[in-house]
């Protein structure tokens, strides 16, 4: 991509980008361009490719078409620590703390090495994303032993802790009470405000409209609709996909 | 009072098996590799010391500032270049790796060295002894067994305080997490492969220092005594290895007692009771999910 004048590449851009596994397809040609400081929304039926397509930007598969930039640069072939370092953060669905490191260490390996910080500031780093997070009073606990809310929240605090621009959130809200959805809502429009960039697959929808500016529905690892949210969700082409299934 | 000796004595072997089994340990604790090489990359580590003493007339402790360095480059190049590829194969893979390198090894030192036990001398600190209420306690057991507990508290110390040793436990938990986090865990793996190899040089000078000597084939043995070491203490936990190394030791001096043919069965016994009845290993943790 060349860089427009004035700097304002797009945080991320997807070019043309596909993925098979063997014969199979799971995105077919995606492009995209997120503007910097869009928070966008990703939707679409179970299956669909989002969390492979979140793997791709992250760097965990390799995109077997097209490319992958992050603010302008070519990141496709990076590993995906390499484009943690340049500031892609990632949260899983299914939260993989390390199980026997406290909360604390948690976020401090992912301050130190995914934030590139040293001595204290990065225990300050790790203790910011912490309290963002909501898990400061569980600092010393092993993560191993967080209750669920405990552990999305864990990982919402290591992606952060590694300093990201662009945050990749799979699932976030996904097994919450409609509380602790709130709670997490708040958190992470905070995020947003504080001009962290945020792309955010999610089947509560209801969550995703009250933070995203922009969604997308993902079906078949086909694009099927871009727009306004909720434009998006009263769309012909969206309700077919899920058909009987509820949008909640 | 030779009952109380057979304890101290099995106490103190313990340390001897604790540093043996401590290179498997890290190195299964980490990476989830089973290194069937390790008996034989002990004995490797013994012939270094040999060659040193024979070429250049360092002495055997002084051949360890060498030939540890040594091994730890051996075992992070090993991890790099061919344990990783290994990995990425499949989980049996590594399993075929170290158990090729564990038959190239020995049939390598026979060629080169023939099957002959080779000398590792240490003037008379094999035979000294210091005696204390009656028992004699050999100064090299005690010397082992207090290098066990050092260098299990050093380890213990780095793995919870330094920031690669916090790496080492996030890997053991999920290397995959840990790339997310800016981590290359194939470095970490590499690191830890390089501790685990400086402490299985340590052992493999320290049997045969023990024994008087080396031979190629000497690995066999020490490897199933690791093996039944780090089993029988629980895995993921350091301190557990001393723990099983002490039962070990103690299980066979008292077997001594009896019949000097038996240390070994009673000792595989052991190894066997403890697998049936408490199958995680004495300190051992519940099995990761």
């Amino acid at each position: 991509m060349t860089p427009q004048p004035g700097g304002t590449a797009p945080i991320l851009e997807l070019v043309d980008v596909g993925k098979s596994f063997g014969d199979l397809r799971v995105i077919e040609r995606v492009s995209l361009a997120v503007p910097s400081g869009q928070a966008l929304g990703v939707v679409g039926p179970n299956g669909a490719g989002k969390s492979t397509l979140l793997n791709v930007i992250a760097g965990q598969e390799r995109a077997s078409r097209g490319s992958v930039h992050l603010d302008g640069a070519d990141v496709t072939r990076r590993s995906p620590d390499e484009r943690c370092r340049l500031g892609i953060g990632r949260s899983y669905q299914i939260p993989r703390p390390f199980t026997h490191l406290t909360v604390f260490e948690n976020a401090l390996v992912a301050a130190q090495y995914g934030g590139r910080l040293r001595g204290k500031a990065a225990q300050a780093a790790a203790l910011d994303a912490l309290a963002v997070a909501g898990l400061l009073p569980a600092s010393n606990v092993p993560s191993g032993q967080l209750p669920l809310l405990g552990r999305k929240r864990m990982e919402m605090a290591r992606a952060l802790a590694t300093q990201p621009r662009l945050l990749l959130l799979d699932e976030i809200a996904g097994g919450l009470t409609e509380a602790e959805a709130d709670e997490l809502v708040g958190t992470i429009s905070s995020l947003k405000r504080t001009g962290i960039n945020i792309i955010w697959i999610e089947h509560v929808v209801k969550a995703l409209v009250q933070v995203v500016d922009r969604l997308v529905c993902l079906a078949s690892g086909v694009l099927i609709k871009d727009g306004a949210p909720d434009e998006v969700l009263k769309s012909e082409e969206v309700l077919r996909v899920y058909l009987g299934s509820e949008l909640e | 009072m030779s009952w109380l000796n057979a304890v101290v004595q099995g106490v103190l072997l313990g340390g001897f098996f604790a540093i043996s089994a401590l290179g498997l340990s890290i190195v299964f604790g980490v990476m989830r590799i089973v290194n069937l090489a390790h008996g034989a990359l002990m004995i490797l580590a013994a012939y270094g010391s040999v060659l040193l003493i024979e070429r250049t007339g360092l002495g055997t402790w002084s051949s360890l500032l060498v030939v540890v360095p040594v091994m730890a480059a051996l075992g992070y190049l090993l991890q790099r270049l061919v344990l990783q590829r290994a990995v990425s194969i499949s989980e049996l893979a590594p399993l075929m790796v170290t158990f090729g390198i564990s038959i190239m090894i020995p049939n390598a030192l026979v060629e080169l060295f023939t099957s002959d036990v080779q000398a590792l001398p240490t003037g008379n600190l094999a035979t000294r002894s210091v005696s204390a209420g009656g028992i004699a306690v050999g100064l090299l057991p005690l010397l082992t067994f207090g290098i066990a507990v050092v260098l299990i508290a050093g380890l213990q110390l780095f793995l919870a305080r330094a920031r690669s040793g916090r790496l080492m436990r996030a890997a053991a938990d999920d290397s995959q997490a840990l790339r997310l986090m800016g981590v290359d865990n194939r470095v970490v793996y590499a690191q830890a492969t390089a501790i685990a190899f400086a402490t299985l040089a340590l052992a493999g000078v320290l049997f045969g220092v023990r024994q008087g000597g080396v031979a190629p084939f000497d690995g066999q043995v020490t490897v199933l005594l690791a093996f039944e070491t780090v089993i029988i203490g629980g895995l993921g936990s350091l301190w557990g290895t001393l723990v099983g190394g002490i039962v070990l030791g103690v299980t066979q001096t008292l077997g001594g007692e009896f019949s000097p043919e038996v240390p070994l069965l009673v000792g595989n016994l052991m190894f066997l009771a403890v697998l049936a009845f408490r199958p995680n290993g004495i300190l051992g943790r519940e099995t990761r999910a």
